[in-house]
Parts: structure tokens; sequence; C-alpha cells
């Protein structure tokens, strides 16, 4: 690794009611990467991620013990501010969830959230991250209607740019791609790889071949503990760890 | 393998039946309701017995406009009243309580539906009428903002909670504080519920009698203030029903209320399912 790490884990314990979780987590994630966290339904990789914004904060009955620190900073520390953190990441959930409000609305909520009002700054970023998203083309006539009457392709690049409105450093993708069709997965995974010029990356994936297809870096987790870190060709190709061979010729699943 | 069969579609049929049976009902009632109002309408005019403000059956004048204003008083200070603290109580219970908090309110709320009026109405004399207003539409709609509120908030929380997590997280994700979600998203999605519940809300206040009764002062004039004494229909109909039958077409009057009061109800839930529907029509596009 060249670049100092973007997130760096130590020693994550998070238990939810009476499951552990995640158990001991310490992870380096290389910045301006794209890293893919795989492993078995159920094994944490979800969880994992969602550390990284806190969004399991609203989570009932839960614990998280350690550090996850962001360029440095302990996003775990008590002063910490949540919606700062969660700014700096732009989060791709499962399904696409476009809020109820218009395709330029959805666009704009962050911004505006953020502090920008005038109209003229609102276009320009409208109109930027849609084309950055390949949408623009597709939607330019139409940016005043609901956001939900886009196809659910459409409506899953429609969220990436609305979290790149909000300046991230960081994207979060969680399975972003199990919903949609081949060719909007391809869409997908292609912005990814043009994203990581400028953004670290972090998928959780089921899928390996696109793990191979669109990461330079994977994290197989098990049971709530991280088995293997490395390079994906060595993940996949040369794994160090029988558990990781295993999954990776498809014995565990 | 074939009496399953006929069984299950027996009982197909059997439920149609009783479903089409307590549909029917309501236009029996109301049907009922008319037939009995007949001799009424036989000697007035609906524009009078709407508009006219003069009640004096022994003269055989039935104007029922006061209570109809009484009605419409009670039930909009009701609203107006417990809408903002039900939202409120609502967005805490759904978006910020933990589940202590949950588990200790919630069961508080399904009780407080479960008092019966009659309590609700002690307890307005004892307190709202002597400490504040007198017997007037405001304690009437008091009592009845204390009454409807557990239906309200029960409603508005269920329809909080069917909203889906991910679309939460998404507005969280980008930097947004519970509150700006709770506001920009939560109550946009959630507007047809919260409107299907306030239709509950207010066919429940509307025909609540016994509590509004007790503390309203039952004076058959047209409040000018929420400070006057109203006369709601409900009152109307059950401090009279049984009673003073001797006098002329008053028998048919008091069923003539009954039938106001139906009609009433049913228009304002057709309005509010035809709203509603536009509603849901424009937010899921």
């Amino acid at each position: 690794m060249t670049n100092a790490p973007h997130i760096s884990v130590q020693n994550l314990n998070v238990q939810i009611g009476n499951n552990l979780i995640l158990k001991d987590v310490n992870i380096n994630i290389p910045d301006k990467k794209v890293t893919s966290i795989i492993g078995p339904s159920g094994c944490g990789k979800t969880t994992l991620l969602k550390t990284f914004n806190r969004l399991l904060d609203n989570t009932a009955d839960v614990k998280i013990s350690g550090k996850v620190l962001v360029d440095g900073e302990n996003i775990y520390d008590p002063g910490a501010e949540v919606t700062h953190i969660r700014k700096k990441m732009g989060l791709l959930s499962q399904r696409p969830f476009p809020l109820p409000m218009s395709i330029y609305d959805n666009i704009a909520y962050g911004p505006r959230i953020h502090g920008t009002t005038k109209r003229k700054d609102l276009d320009q970023l409208v109109e930027h991250y849609l084309r950055a998203t390949g949408l623009w083309d597709e939607v330019k006539d139409r940016l005043h209607s609901s956001a939900t009457r886009l196809s659910i392709g459409q409506q899953q690049r429609l969220c990436l740019a609305r979290g790149l409105a909000v300046e991230p450093e960081i994207i979060l993708g969680d399975e972003s791609t199990s919903a949609l069709d081949p060719v909007s997965t391809q869409k997908i995974e292609e912005l990814f790889l043009e994203l990581k010029e400028k953004y670290t990356i972090v998928l959780v994936t089921h899928i390996l071949r696109q793990a191979r297809r669109v990461s330079d870096y994977i994290i197989f987790v098990y049971m709530g503990r991280i088995i293997e870190f490395g390079p994906t060709e060595e993940v996949l190709l040369n794994p160090q760890e029988e558990l990781t061979r295993e999954y990776v010729k498809g014995f565990i699943s | 393998m074939q009496i399953r069969l006929l069984k299950d579609r027996i009982l197909s049929k059997l439920m149609l039946a009783l479903t089409i049976f307590s549909v029917s009902l309501v236009a029996l009632i109301g049907a009922g309701l008319y037939y009995k109002s007949v001799p009424l309408l036989r000697d007035n005019t609906w524009g009078s017995l709407l508009f006219s403000s003069v009640w004096e059956p022994m003269k055989g004048l039935f104007g029922f406009f006061p209570f109809i204003m009484g009605t419409l008083w009670v039930t909009a200070i009701a609203i107006i009243i417990s809408l903002p603290l039900c939202l409120l109580t609502a967005i805490y219970l759904a978006e910020y309580a933990g589940t202590t908090v949950k588990k200790i309110v919630n069961p508080l709320v399904s009780l407080l539906a479960g008092i019966p009026p009659v309590i609700f109405g002690v307890w307005g004399i004892l307190f709202v009428v002597e400490f504040t207003t007198g017997y007037s539409v405001l304690a009437g709609g008091i009592v009845l903002a204390v009454m409807i509120f557990p239906l309200i908030v029960s409603i508005i929380t269920e329809v909080f909670n069917t909203i889906p997590r991910e679309l939460k997280d998404a507005s969280l994700s980008l930097g947004a504080t519970k509150w700006e979600t709770v506001r920009k998203v939560i109550l946009r999605k959630a507007l047809p519920g919260i409107i299907a519940a306030i239709v509950l809300a207010v066919s429940r206040a509307f025909g609540e009698t016994i509590a509004v009764l007790m503390v309203c002062g039952n004076v058959p004039v047209a409040p000018k203030s929420v400070f006057d004494p109203g006369y709601p229909l409900p009152a109307l109909i059950a401090n009279n029903y049984g009673e003073m039958l001797s006098v002329p077409l008053y028998d048919s009057a008091l069923l003539y209320a009954a039938f106001l009061l139906f009609v009433i109800i049913l228009v304002f839930n057709l309005v509010s399912r035809i709203i509603l529907n536009r509603l849901e029509r424009r937010i899921s596009g």
C-alpha cells in the first residue's frame, strides 16, 4: 500500500442484543481504492459497512466498542459530530430509495441541508452530478417530476448522484447492484471504476466476479471476524487461509 | 379431495354473503333514519331545518343550525388541540424514543384508549369545567381532544413505522439530522397516513356523545366563541330520545338529527377518501 489508510478500524466489537456481530475487527482501508467486503450471508459484512458512517446508532440494543478512524479522527469519540461524519460518506443501499420528491430535489437535498440555497448554484450542482452518473441526458427534460417514476437502474444512479452531491470522500456500497438488471449493474460498476480516481470506495458484495471486476482489495469476513485481507488477485486466486479458500471455491456460502 | 374443494367454495360464498350483509347495514341504517324523518320533512323545507336557529319543539319550530354548529365547533377544537400534540408524540415515539420509553408509553396510550367515555366526562366536569372554561364548547373540545389522542397517536406511529428504514438512512447518510429527516422525508411520505388518521379521529369526534354532553352546556344556541356553551347533535339525541315524545314531530326531529349526523360523517369520509387517493397518486408518482 502506497497511501495512508483512509479508514482505520481498531479493536471494533459490535453487539446487537445478545449477539456478537463483529469480533475484534482490525483493518486499514486504503485511500482512493476500491475495497470489497465479501463473505457468506449473515457474516457481519453489512454491519461492518454501517459502522463506517454510524448508521448502526439507531439500531435498538446495539453496543459498539473500539475505534473507527476516518482521516485519523475517531468517529466513535463522544465529541464527534455525527452529521459531519456522515457527510463524508455517500451510501448506496441494496435497493434504490429515492426520497419522496422530484429528481431535482433529490440531488439538491444534501446541498440544501448543508447550506447551498442559491438557485443558480443548485442548478449547476444538479446538472453536474446527473452528468457524472450518466443520467443527465435521460432525465434533463423531467427534472421536476417524481423520482419514483425512473426505472430501478436509473433510481440507483440517482441515489449515487445524490450521495456525491454532498461532496463525500468515501462511497459505501451495500450490495448496490443486487436489485439491478445486468445492464444497470454494469453501468454502476463502470461508475465505481471511474469514481475511484477521486473517492475511496468500500463495497459489500456477495458476487465474487463483481468483487474481482471492480476491486483493488478484498476483505473476507466470516462469522464476525476478518479472516483475510489483501489485493484482489491474491485473495481470490491464492488465499492464505483455509476458510477463504473454501469460500472462494464455493464450499461455504 | 372433493370435499376440501367444496368446503373452500362454500366458505368463500358464505364470507361473501356476510360481507355484503355488513356493508348493506350502512345503507339500511341510512334508509331507516331517513324514513323516520319523513314526517318532519313533510312540514319543513331542508333549508329551514338546516339554517334556522329557532328550536321550539312545542311550537313545532325545529331549527338544527345551533346543533350543527355545536358539533362542528367541538370537533374542530378537539382536532386543533390534539393534532399537533399527537404528531409530535408520534414522531418522538417512532423516531427518537429508546426501547424502554416505548415499552412504558405504548401500553399507557392503549390504556387511555380503553377508558370509558363517561370517565372522561366526569374528569372534564371536575377539572376542565371547574378550573378553566366553564361549560362550553372549549371544555367539550378539550375533553374530546384527550379522547382522540390515543387513536391518532397509535395510527400515526404505525404509519411512521411502515416507512422503510433505508429511506430514513438515505436521508441521514447525507448528513441530515433526525429532525430534518422527519420534516423533509418522513412527514412527506406519511402524509396520506396522517390524513387517514385525522379522518378516523374526526369521525369519532363527530359521534362522541356522553363525555361531550357532560361538559359543553347543552344550550340550543349556536356558539359565537369557544367560551360559549354548545349543543352537539349526538347530545341532542341522547338527552331527549325516549322523553317528550308526546310532542308532535319531536320523535321525527330527533331521528332527523341522527340522519344529519350520519350524512355528515358519510360525506366527510367520501371527501377525504378522494383527497387521499389524489395524494397517494401524487406521492407515489
